[in-house]
């Protein structure tokens, strides 16, 4: 379903535009009002559905195989952290559904990582990543090697 | 021309695209580089860009050694199964041991990972899948890329990377255009990790008109990993190994958990099981691979479009019975919603309710990517303590070009690493770049005035080639002059379909019809200098034709090289229709030259970590 918007809740403000992955969410230059330049390339990702502060972007499905008369809404709520989707089919039957999308509060908990302590030499010879190995198995063990799983590389073995 | 330049020098690590492996990349560097330069240039928003742009419902690649699951060589075998029999194990058995590190920090930034109620671990959809409420999997991963990088630069189109012109075959950064500004952007870095991401559109799609955006990968991945590295003269590796997928018809929506979790089937349209009618039909021309566990994707393709063919279609998901049960209806909505929103439309649309009725699947066009059940990409340094001399030079995760590394679909021979897997690879990537540097490899990088000049010429040419035209003809899109970027793509699409195995033709091509793909691609390049864009959306449109041109151009030269049909389902070589061990237990590397245009192609060492021994040792 390519999106297009509603003329009377546009107000212009262009956040779809700014996150489209696909760069078709224009504003028009007439009525300074955003619309969907090239419908062919839209992936119906919701992606400008959910930004539209004004819920003014809706989506069609396809015109060559999604006959008139379904919605599916949503809204996303960074504040709850919940996603809520509304799904109304073309006989009538609806179906909604609420998700997570997060369980902090938004981008507190990713590190800073300019901050951290600098890797030793002896980390930075050896193949860990950050947190490794730590994060690996969340306990003391360390990484995998060949070595450590009874390994060895050979040529051309048919299976 | 008017085009302003912008020059951002001394970058030491260049992001050339932020999807997943890119925004692993840009947030690792920065522990291993914490003084260095961390520069992102994006085509689109990081927050939502790339295949993750909708979210995801799984992370289908993680191996749970904490609590016992999987060890790393247990997804090699895997991954190898699946592909029949030809990866990168080393680079494959690197990437599963870390993965589960990535996806440990994933939920400690907020991800929401969902639990088993009864052991407390991660919910499995299956052996290596497990759920996630991920629709905001992708603005997750770019707020820990944006803690890291000292800039992001979004809408930048990269179109070309920047050469050393001091020392050959060394990176020296990236040049593109604002999307937005139409300025032109020059990033001269040091190290550049590119993370462009794989190829849909390139064979001509199912949907027609105002669907054919409804891609199974995003409609903006424009191959331009492989065309970024292949114009550069990076080797590539397994181009031929293009994917098919079995998705439900139209909307694509993803099949693993309604498989996996929901325990639904398969059957044809007489209500039959039909894989196994075609067991003989397929040992014919795979052999014994037709008896490894789980069944390869693309025998299992095989299967399908055999029995489509055969006039006992359609076939349908068994939905019915797992749909009366409320969670798991929930899930099989959910799941769409998370990831593939359009089959949800679809199906509202049609009146098509899981519980009443069982949906149809169908095959899609093929896709050129490295990171699902797949491994097209760049031929790659592996690790150091893992990997055998023809697999090692140097630095983890880099080409065979100096200073350039890739991460996710960008690098060949590492099917099966989906989201978690190319963060983790990009993790990788930075990590060898910045050693890169710190070993003094980087120094004395000139790029001569010339360099930056030329490619700003060609950049912006098709802007100037349609200012020049436009007022020839009265109006429309006819002109004698120039093609715009959707009449190119329009070509490439159906010629790539009709001589080089696309969903027209049953998948099918040989000798001749790759020739004469070749052939028209020659033609179609001459074209392209021709290219008319008559404003900057157009011009973005011109340059991903580009990439993905390229990229076409590279699978067809892989698919002539393979003598063989190695992957049945997902395409087959009329005139080679069997698995050939023999000749073709390899893996194909190709290059091409970058001042010639000619293609070498190459046979490397298939390594394996895992005997046959060990193997069955395993299954017993
Ligand atoms: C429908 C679907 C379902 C999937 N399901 C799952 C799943 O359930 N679980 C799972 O783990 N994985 C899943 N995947 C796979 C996963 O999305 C990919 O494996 C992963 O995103 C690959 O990462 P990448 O960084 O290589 O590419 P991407 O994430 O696509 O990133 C590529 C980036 O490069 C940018 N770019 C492209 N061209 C240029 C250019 N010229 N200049 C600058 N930037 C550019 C793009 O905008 C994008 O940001 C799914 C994918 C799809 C499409
Ligand atoms: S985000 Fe909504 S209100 Fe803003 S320009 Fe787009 S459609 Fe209009
Ligand atoms: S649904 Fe996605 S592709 Fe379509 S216009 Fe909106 S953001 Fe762009």
């Amino acid at each position: 379903m390519p999106t297009f918007v509603y003329m009377t809740r546009c107000d212009g403000c262009g956040h779809c535009v700014d996150i489209c992955p696909s760069d078709i969410m224009h504003i028009d230059t007439t009525t300074r009002r955003a619309y969907n330049i090239e419908p062919d390339m839209c992936w119906e990702c919701y992606s400008c559905v959910k930004a539209c502060p004004q819920n003014a972007i809706d989506a069609r499905g396809y015109a060559d195989f999604a006959p008139l008369g379904h919605s599916v809404r949503v809204l996303r709520e960074e504040d709850k952290g919940t996603i809520s989707w509304r799904i109304k089919f073309r006989n009538g039957t609806e179906k909604n559904f609420l998700s997570p999308i997060t369980t902090k509060p938004w981008g507190k908990h990713i590190p800073k990582l300019a901050d951290e302590p600098a890797p030793s030499q002896e980390m930075r010879d050896s193949e860990y990543l950050y947190s490794e190995p730590k994060y690996i198995r969340m306990d003391e063990g360390g990484l995998h090697t060949l070595e450590s799983n009874g390994l060895k590389m050979k040529e051309g073995v048919y299976y | 021309m008017a085009y302003k330049t912008i020059i951002e020098d001394d970058i030491d690590v260049l992001m050339v695209g932020a999807g997943l492996g890119g925004t692993g990349a840009a947030w690792e560097a920065r522990y291993w580089g914490q003084d260095k330069k961390i520069i992102i240039a994006e085509k689109a928003n990081i927050d939502r860009s790339g295949a993750v742009a909708q979210g995801l419902y799984a992370i289908n690649c993680y191996m749970g050694t904490r609590w016992g699951e999987n060890n790393p060589e247990d997804h090699v075998r895997y991954a190898r199964n699946d592909l029949m029999g030809l990866v990168r194990e080393d680079l494959l058995f690197d990437m599963a041991r870390h993965v589960d590190s990535t996806v440990h920090q994933f939920e400690e930034w907020g991800l929401p990972l969902m639990k088993n109620p009864d052991t407390g671990q991660y919910l499995r959809e299956g052996k290596w899948q497990i759920m996630i409420h991920g629709e905001s999997y992708k603005p997750i991963v770019a707020e820990a890329a944006k803690k890291s990088a000292d800039k992001v630069f979004n809408r930048i189109c990269v179109t070309h990377l920047l050469m050393d012109d001091a020392k050959e075959n060394r990176i020296a950064g990236a040049v593109g255009f604002n999307v937005r500004t139409g300025d032109y952007h020059v990033f001269k870095s040091k190290t550049v990790i590119c993370g462009a991401g794989g190829a849909s559109n390139i064979f001509k799609p199912r949907s027609v008109g105002e669907g054919a955006g409804r891609t199974w990968y995003a409609p903006w991945s424009s191959g331009s990993a492989y065309g970024l590295m292949i114009d550069a003269g990076a080797k590539m590796t397994q181009m031929e190994n293009r994917i098919v997928l079995a998705r439900f018809k139209d909307g694509y929506g993803p099949v693993g958990a309604y498989f996996l979790h929901l325990h639904t089937y398969t059957q044809n349209g007489m209500g039959e099981e039909y894989e196994s009618k075609w067991y003989e039909h397929t040992k014919e021309i795979v052999g014994e691979y037709i008896d490894h566990q789980p069944t390869p994707t693309c025998l299992r393709n095989h299967a399908m479009i055999n029995e489509v063919n055969a006039g006992r279609g359609p076939i349908h998901m068994v939905t019915m019975q797992a749909f009366q049960d409320p969670h798991l209806e929930e899930v099989g909505w959910e799941n769409f919603l998370g990831m593939t929103i359009g089959q949800a439309v679809l199906w509202a649309s049609t009146d098509v309710d899981p519980k009443k009725e069982n949906p149809e699947l169908t095959t899609s066009e093929p896709y050129v990517m490295g990171s699902h059940a797949t491994c097209c990409g760049g031929w790659a340094s592996g690790p150091e303590d893992v990997s055998p001399p023809e697999y090692f030079w140097g630095y983890n995760r880099m080409m065979t070009i100096e200073g350039l590394f890739g991460a996710g679909d960008a690098v060949g021979g590492t099917p099966h690493a989906f989201s978690s897997g190319s963060f983790t690879e990009g993790r990788l990537a930075a990590k060898a770049a910045c050693k890169y540097i710190d070993d003094g490899k980087a120094e004395g990088i000139v790029v001569s005035e010339k360099q930056i000049e030329d490619r700003k010429q060609e950049i912006f040419k098709p802007l100037e080639h349609y200012k020049k035209y436009r007022n020839e003809i009265v109006a429309g899109t006819v002109s004698p002059h120039y093609i715009n970027p959707k009449q190119g793509l329009d070509r490439l699409q159906k010629l790539m379909d009709e001589y080089c195995g696309g969903v027209t033709v049953g998948y099918m091509t040989n000798e001749k019809l790759l020739n004469i793909a070749l052939k028209k691609l020659r033609i179609m390049e001459e074209d392209l200098d021709s290219l008319g864009a008559k404003d900057l959306h157009e011009l973005l449109r011109a340059w991903e034709l580009r990439h993905r041109h390229r990229t076409s151009e590279c699978v067809t030269q892989h698919t002539l090289f393979r003598k063989e049909t190695r992957w049945p389902g997902y395409y087959y070589r009329g005139d080679a229709l069997k698995l050939d061990d023999e000749d073709w237990h390899v893996l194909t590397v190709s290059r091409r030259d970058p001042k010639t245009g000619e293609y070498t192609m190459e046979k490397a060492p298939c390594y394996h970590l895992v005997g046959e021994d060990e193997e069955k040792e395993n299954a017993a």
